[in-house]
């Protein structure tokens, strides 16, 4: 077992966990924060997307000791604290981006990091940036859609 | 036919409720669940598709720190009571069992369930299950598994067919099918699976003290589950209650109750303790009910104007070894939906459900969609074959509008669709004619391989059977006016609580932010249907309207009474009961629903207290939903690669309540018939191993192979009292002939032909060779 510390959402968490604690499985049980979904465990699906020191990462391929001392981002901290969406979040509502909303917290991550590094991606960067995140839902149509409405600042 | 009829709420593209819960991370899906004392559970599974079962040793397993128990046949199966998945279908079905027992009959058939302190020590202590198996000739070729010497899947049942249905060839279709002009295929559907993001699981808390068992599943269907749960543990139902809250797509995987759901309920109720098992994605792949592996024969007798004569279907569909849900079951419907939405006066049919030792078949978005998968194809071989334009058959063979309603030659009666107007739509939007020239200009000038596709269809959506064609609304008004309803339903992406809260306050003249819509728990709602077979906007929709209507009449009826004015002459808008013309002689909403609870004696007399209403609404057999879908194709001769190019649907499916969530569905469906034609395949070598058992290997679409979806919307009501029709399905049944139809249409201009699906790189670049 080994003691861990890290930054979730602002806010400062310790564990101590077996070295093979998955981040994922540290955000979901020890810090209750059950809005990273696990959709395949084996860094395909992109469900499980966190901001790692404001890097989007798969955390179902990364152990909780190695983002020791990181800040951790979460679908949780993207939002406003009375409940208000983020741009992002907003968007995809607008654009029906989402259905069952298993995968969307990790698409909703994804495009978080996307648009800080490209604020005015292409419709290509967009399909491109996104390729890494499987929705069953959707058909992408609307995720798509919201990517360019957040982008555009609608 | 065409009409619009969008109201204040119905018809509108409301925003979704659900989505402010599920975009910041609160929704709850069953592995949000966590209760005291929990524990987790993991199977092991048969590596083995058809063998028998010589040792299993679990004392290393026993003895590992965490381990609370490990369980075998011999501490389930005795106690299990009926396994049957669903009653639903009356065929028994498999033998299944909690735990295989004695022999394994596919490879992931559970064998042992570990119960555990966490998952990571469950599945250390399944590493140390020791199984050994003899492993005895396995039955994975469908299209051989009824041959003489081939081996029995179910040694109990003596025969490897599940199930069969036949209408005998009549003399008229014997005469025709020996005519001029015979068009004769066959088409093979590759086995696919429904793939929900998030995999199945239930949490399942058993009470001994008071002999209650309570679940949180990630189920389509709550009171299915409740009743499975029931019948499996012998808790009365009564006694058992199923939630599913938020719930991560289901596709039909989720709508019967599967086994290790099942099992991990017994294994609850008979250790007494809270179990806890989420399905990994390997389990979900090599587990889950598996979907579409179809075969069959078809043949189409033509005049010489290409005009249909006759059909016959020879169909086998595999059903694997344990189906959920009795057999495959779609098969019948492959039959008798066959000459769908084409004028033929003769068809005949034969449908066979086989068992093979391969993961069972299972309900997967219209699945009995081989009809138009194989219909469609066959269209445009047909028409090849009489060298006209698949359009040009269509047009030729549709059933007109005028000429509805239409008995198709199995005896189904056909009605309110327009096959004939989403057809011209569909062309019209896709620019077919256009298409047409610009695809013999690039192929006489650069080479390229373009193509154009077509499939159309009918979907009868509701129930033929109960009790899937019912639904119970209670719609409940509070002191203060706003609005409980409760559903039967299990939704799982559709956006229920949005489209009904729609529903009722368009109905009882109220706001939509008045309106909670409660679902997804078998405590606190009437038994009902669940969410699947595109039946929630009729079925749950017009449970809705009934209620609404018994109480909008007795709210009128305490309205008419304080204001002293005849029922007839009121009206409810904007939440005001006024009568109608005098806005001015009114009364709120909320003055009723306040009177109706909390100042009773000014009610009418003998009237009773209180403002709510439960009702039921029963389908008529069938409501009929229609489509068709367009898409162009190119295929890269190089490496065999299809790209979709432009991809239109036109459907009918009545009046939207919804428009932006209609849409959604559809995209979904289709994005799913793009996956299962052209990536998503699940293979199995011929021992019966599972080849493709990850995301790495089964290949699902992502955001840079899908193309941005055209939608063209016809209107014609339906009978029933919103008008509306199913359409959760239909992306998914005519998508996969559509691209199949565009890449045939491509690749006959370099004169190959495809028979089989998926349309992999390979398979185009053999066609290309081979034929060419």
């Amino acid at each position: 077992m080994l003691p861990v510390e890290m930054t979730v959402n602002g806010e400062r968490r310790r564990g101590v966990v077996d070295a093979r604690r998955t981040l994922a499985d540290f955000l979901r049980e020890e810090c209750a924060l059950t809005g990273t979904h696990l959709g395949c465990e084996h860094g395909v699906c992109g469900a499980c997307t966190v901001l790692l020191d404001g890097e989007a990462v798969r955390a179902c391929l990364i152990f909780a000791v190695q983002a020791g001392g990181a800040a951790v981002t979460t679908i949780e901290g993207l939002g406003g604290p009375d409940g208000a969406l983020s741009p992002v979040q907003d968007a995809f509502r607008e654009e029906h981006g989402l259905q069952c909303g298993f995968c969307t917290p990790g698409f909703v991550v994804s495009v978080t990091a996307l648009l800080q590094e490209n604020p005015k991606p292409s419709e290509t960067e967009i399909r491109e940036a996104l390729s890494g995140n499987l929705c069953r839902c959707t058909g992408y149509q609307g995720i798509i859609g919201a990517v360019k409405r957040a982008a555009e600042g609608r | 036919m065409t009409t619009s009829t969008a109201g204040r709420f119905v018809g509108q593209s409301v925003k979704r409720r659900e989505d402010p819960r599920l975009l910041t991370g609160h929704g709850r899906y069953v592995d949000d669940v966590v209760l005291p004392g929990m524990l987790h559970c993991t199977f092991v599974r048969s590596d083995v598709a058809r063998g028998r079962i010589i040792r299993v040793d679990t004392e290393a397993a026993a003895a590992l720190d965490g381990v609370t128990a490990v369980l075998t046949a011999a501490d389930l199966n005795p106690h299990a009571g009926n396994m049957q998945p669903t009653l639903l279908l009356t065929t028994p079905g498999a033998p299944l069992r909690p735990l295989a027992d004695g022999d394994v009959r596919f490879v992931g058939e559970p064998i042992v369930l570990i119960v555990a302190s966490s998952r990571y020590v469950a599945e250390d202590a399944a590493d140390l299950v020791e199984v050994e198996i003899d492993s005895d000739p396995a039955v994975i070729d469908v299209e051989h598994a009824l041959d003489d010497g081939v081996p029995i899947v179910h040694p109990e049942l003596g025969t490897n067919l599940g199930a069969e249905m036949v209408f005998p060839i009549s003399p008229e279709l014997e005469a025709v099918l020996a005519g001029d002009n015979v068009v004769r295929r066959i088409f093979r559907q590759h086995r696919h699976t429904p793939v929900p993001m998030e995999t199945r699981g239930v949490v399942v808390e058993y009470e001994p003290s008071v002999g209650e068992l309570h679940a949180w599943m990630s189920t389509q269907n709550p009171h299915e589950a409740k009743q499975a749960m029931s019948r499996v543990t012998g808790v009365p139902a009564h006694l058992v209650r199923v939630e599913g809250h938020d719930v991560g797509g289901g596709f039909g995987q989720k709508f019967f109750t599967p086994r290790e759901e099942m099992t991990v309920a017994l294994a609850a109720r008979r250790l007494g303790r809270t179990l806890k098992w989420i399905e990994d994605r390997r389990e979900n792949l090599i587990a889950s009910n598996h979907a579409r592996a179809d075969v069959a024969e078809c043949t189409f007798a033509l005049d010489g104007d290409g005009r249909l004569l006759g059909t016959y279907i020879d169909h086998i569909e595999d059903a694997g070894a344990f189906p959920v849900g009795a057999t495959g079951g779609a098969g019948a419907l492959v039959g008798l939906l066959f000459t769908g939405p084409y004028k033929c006066a003769l068809a005949s049919l034969r449908t066979r459900s086989v068992w093979t030792n391969t993961c069972g078949r299972g309900a997967y978005r219209g699945p009995w969609m081989f009809e138009t998968v194989a219909r469609e194809q066959m269209v445009d071989a047909a028409a090849r074959a009489m060298g006209m334009d698949p359009l040009d058959w269509r047009r030729r063979n549709v059933i007109p509008t005028a000429e509805l309603p239409y008995t198709l030659p199995t005896g189904l009666p056909l009605d309110m669709v327009s096959p004939s107007e989403t057809l011209e739509q569909a062309a019209e939007i896709i620019g077919y004619d256009a298409f047409r020239s610009e695809q013999r200009r690039l192929f006489a000038e650069e080479g390229r391989l373009v193509g154009i596709g077509l499939g159309l269809y009918v979907e009868p959506s509701t129930g033929m059977m109960d009790p899937m064609g019912t639904e119970t609304a209670v719609v409940r008004v509070n002191p203060n006016g706003q609005v409980t309803v409760a559903l039967g339903t299990g939704a799982h992406g559709q956006g229920i609580e949005t489209t009904m809260a729609q529903v009722v306050a368009e109905e009882l003249g109220i706001d939509y932010e008045d309106v909670t819509i409660v679902q997804g728990d078998s405590a606190v709602t009437a038994y009902g249907r669940g969410t699947g077979g595109s039946g929630t906007a009729v079925i749950a929709g017009n449970s809705c309207r009934n209620a609404c209507a018994v109480v909008r009449a007795k709210a009128i009826e305490i309205a008419a009474h304080l204001m002293e004015a005849a029922p007839d002459d009121l009206e409810i808008a904007d939440a005001q009961i006024a009568v109608r013309g005098t806005p001015t002689r009114s009364v709120a909403w909320t003055e009723v629903a306040r009177i109706a609870h909390l100042e009773t004696a000014r009610l009418p007399e003998g009237m009773e207290v209180g403002l709510e209403a439960t009702a039921t609404f029963k389908a008529p057999p069938f409501s009929w939903s229609n489509a068709c879908h367009a898409c162009t194709v190119e295929i890269d001769r190089a490496t065999g690669v299809v790209s979709i190019l432009r991809y239109v649907v036109s459907e009918d499916c009545g009046v939207m309540i919804n428009p932006m969530i209609v849409e959604g569905q559809v995209a979904g469906g289709v994005v799913q018939g793009i996956g299962g034609t052209l990536y998503e395949h699940f293979v199995y070598d011929d021992d019966g191993n599972p080849l493709t058992t990850t995301f790495m290997d089964y290949l699902l679409p992502t955001t840079t192979e899908v193309p941005t979806i055209e939608y063209g919307h016809v209107e014609t009501p339906s009978p029933t009292p919103g008008g509306h029709k199913g359409m959760g399905e239909g992306g998914a049944i005519g998508s996969p002939p559509a691209i199949f139809n565009a890449v045939a249409d491509a690749l006959a201009l370099v004169g190959a032909t495809i028979d089989r699906t998926p349309l992999t790189p390979d398979t185009i670049l053999g066609a290309i060779t081979t034929d060419a």
